[in-house]
């Protein structure tokens, strides 16, 4: 016992003192938290600037609801020419110029930014058939009531911060156990180790307890400061996310034994061990969501232990899931740990 | 100190081991008596390392068999591990730890007290250094605090490999006196080196290696004396001309080096009392046979470490 405490201090203070681990540990992962959860939150929806050309009076005689729908969507500005108007927005200076002609409402807008453009003809077209309806005296059969199925409150930070979070814990596992198989392994102290009386259990096991540690302190920084910096909002049953995390932890080690098993120098495993991690946390959903991604990119994906990772927290911490969804994840990742420690032990030689 | 039946602190019986076809170690057999300061010398891969490292238990061997204290080595036997103490090399670390963290860490393996890694500190003299990283150490440091780690459980054997290789002349020296130290309070030390000088400075007795196989194992004046090599005594040429040289009783050979007059005899006190006679002492220097050339007539090579 008082060797397997003194091996995990050890450890935790060579980690704490390494500059580079520390930085891609927490500070980098961080960075991406901050311009993603700060920056992108705030430009998820823009308003569509609009240039009124002389009158038009359909927007100046709308009802009070509709009034509302039409502030929040466009940022007006007037003009009495029209081709300065016309101008402007294919300049991109504004984003849909609007001029009555006789009865017709004429709307000038550009592709250039197709969500835009879509908004901006589907918002003039409800306004237009809405003036005709009141302007025909019935009232309307048909309504549309549109709902969103997530938390109401659902932004940018809520699918961002499980997505870096669990690449921030992939690269901070693998590499760790990379370094310490390969480095101890090439300075002979794990053979030094072997002739102490401590069972090697005991070393594996303090290599572990700490990897395990630093990832719950990634979970507490990245949670913490997405709650209170960038109105994360956590739902039900986001305490499974903890179980689930140390069982994502045992995956990514697993991927660092391997390189650390496979390489012959301690740059080498980090390095392989970067080599796995970068583009399993682009094919996992890590940086952006996969739901835009070919389908045989999303099943190739199912492959990968972050993607599984991924998909629990995302149930767990923001999508409101029960603690049950965790479960299969956790399974799959405790499985991928299994077998790739198993393939990383029959490789391990103890010379090069 | 005993190994509690009576018996050597090792023993050591045909071992073998091949990596390919490779006979690093063939056929290696040895015993050291408890408080024996014992040497293995050869160049580099003769087998030191290999056959150090399996009689510690850390490599199976392919044949042969290893007791130490009485007990077999191998499979890893942890009843054994407390009372033997290994330096592997000098950079089997943890990283980025001072050196007190360092031998503290390892005390806390063997369940050692803090306050007596701390005197292990002191007496390698590593005391100022307590604070620096280990990465910051000297060579020289460096090898002792991996003694110091090496020692801080107060094992009854100790193996030592190749401790003072990549030393200044003068942390050798300095490394020399505390390995003396550590075999002086009792306890049995094993060491391998290529050093030559090294091996007659401190070893009771040294087997020679050379290609998995030990040539020679005695004590190191043994060894040269079993050589039969004359002394070589050298004066100068103007004291002393090739002929005078040749008149000299007890002289065996007489050559020139360019320098001095070489008289080579295996008489050395009549040879140098008829020299002071002839008051040709100044400058007079005296080359007794060494292990160099024991490993020259066994092997017909000139040493090269
Ligand atoms: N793990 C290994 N695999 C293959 N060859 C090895 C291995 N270890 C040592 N050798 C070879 O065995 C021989 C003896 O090596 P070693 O015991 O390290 O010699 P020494 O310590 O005397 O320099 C050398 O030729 C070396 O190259
Ligand atoms: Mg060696």
């Amino acid at each position: 016992m008082t060797g397997f405490r003194a091996i995990a201090v050890a450890i935790v203070k060579g980690f704490v003192r390494d500059k580079m681990s520390l930085f891609f540990a927490l500070v980098f992962p961080l960075m991406f938290l901050v311009l993603f959860g700060g920056i992108f939150n705030f430009a998820s929806s823009p308003k569509i600037t609009m240039v009124v050309v002389g009158q038009v009076p359909l927007f100046d005689n709308l009802p009070d609801g509709a009034r509302q729908a039409f502030d929040d969507s466009f940022e007006v500005t007037r003009s009495r020419d029209a081709d300065r108007a016309v101008a402007e927005v294919r300049k991109g200076d504004a984003d849909v110029a609007v001029q009555m002609r006789g009865n017709t409402v004429v709307a000038h807008y550009t592709q250039a930014d197709q969500t835009k453009a879509a908004v901006t003809r589907g918002t003039l077209n409800a306004f237009v058939d809405g003036a005709n309806q009141a302007a025909s005296g019935t009232p309307p059969r048909y309504r549309l009531d549109a709902v969103r199925v997530e938390d109401q409150s659902l932004k940018a930070i809520q699918f961002v911060t499980p997505g870096l979070l669990g690449w921030a814990v992939a690269m901070s596992a693998a590499f760790g156990a990379a370094a310490t198989l390969q480095g101890w392994r090439n300075s002979k102290l794990l053979r030094r180790l072997q002739l102490s009386p401590v069972p090697t259990r005991s070393v594996v096991a303090a290599r572990v307890v700490v990897t395990v540690l630093v990832a719950l302190v990634q979970m507490a920084i990245f949670l913490g400061l997405g709650l209170v910096a960038f109105g994360l909002q956590l739902t039900g049953s986001w305490w499974m996310g903890v179980p689930l995390l140390v069982a994502g932890t045992m995956a990514f080690m697993s991927l660092g034994l391997l390189a650390g098993a496979i390489a012959k120098t301690q740059e080498g495993a980090v390095n392989l061990a970067n080599f796995f991690v970068l583009p399993m946390a682009f094919l996992s959903g890590s940086f952006f969501p996969l739901d835009g991604a070919p389908p045989w990119l999303q099943a190739t994906s199912l492959a990968l232990p972050l993607r599984h990772l991924n998909d629990g927290m995302l149930d767990v911490l923001v999508r409101g899931q029960g603690p049950t969804a965790a479960i299969v994840p956790m399974l799959i990742l405790l499985g991928f740990a299994a077998v790739v420690t198993l393939v990383a032990v029959r490789l391990f030689r103890w010379e090069d | 100190m005993s190994s509690g039946n009576g018996g050597p602190a090792i023993s050591v019986r045909g071992l073998r081991k091949a990596y390919g076809d490779l006979a690093a170690v063939d056929d290696v057999s040895f015993d050291v008596a408890t408080g024996e300061f014992f040497g293995i010398l050869g160049p580099n891969g003769a087998g030191k390392t290999t056959t150090l490292e399996m009689v510690e238990g850390l490599r199976r061997p392919d044949a042969g068999d290893v007791h130490l204290l009485g007990e077999p080595t191998w499979p890893r036997n942890p009843r054994l591990l407390p009372r033997i103490g290994v330096q592997l090399q000098a950079s089997a670390f943890f990283e980025r730890l001072t050196a007190r963290e360092q031998i503290h860490t390892f005390a806390a393996l063997y369940g050692v007290p803090p306050g007596q890694a701390d005197d292990w500190l002191e007496r390698v003299g590593l005391t100022d250094k307590a604070g620096s990283r280990t990465e910051a150490l000297s060579g020289g440091q460096k090898q002792r605090l991996a003694i110091a780690c090496a020692l801080v459980h107060e094992p009854e054997v100790v193996f030592l490999d190749e401790p003072t290789a990549a030393l200044d002349p003068q942390a050798r020296r300095n490394l020399w006196d505390l390995l003396r130290s550590l075999n002086e309070a009792g306890r049995t030390v094993v060491l391998t080196t290529h050093y030559m000088d090294e091996a007659e400075a401190l070893c009771d007795r040294v087997a020679i290696m050379d290609h998995g196989k030990v040539l020679q194992l005695d004590s190191p004046s043994a060894l040269v004396r079993g050589l039969d090599a004359p002394v070589r005594i050298f004066v100068s040429p103007h004291l002393v001309t090739a002929d005078d040289a040749r008149a000299v009783a007890g002289v065996d050979a007489v050559t020139d080096d360019g320098t001095s007059t070489v008289l080579s005899t295996r008489s050395p006190s009549a040879v140098l009392t008829r020299l002071a006679e002839l008051n040709a002492l100044e400058g007079l220097q005296v080359k007794a046979a060494t292990l160099e050339d024991v490993f020259l007539d066994l092997t017909g090579r000139e040493y090269r470490a």
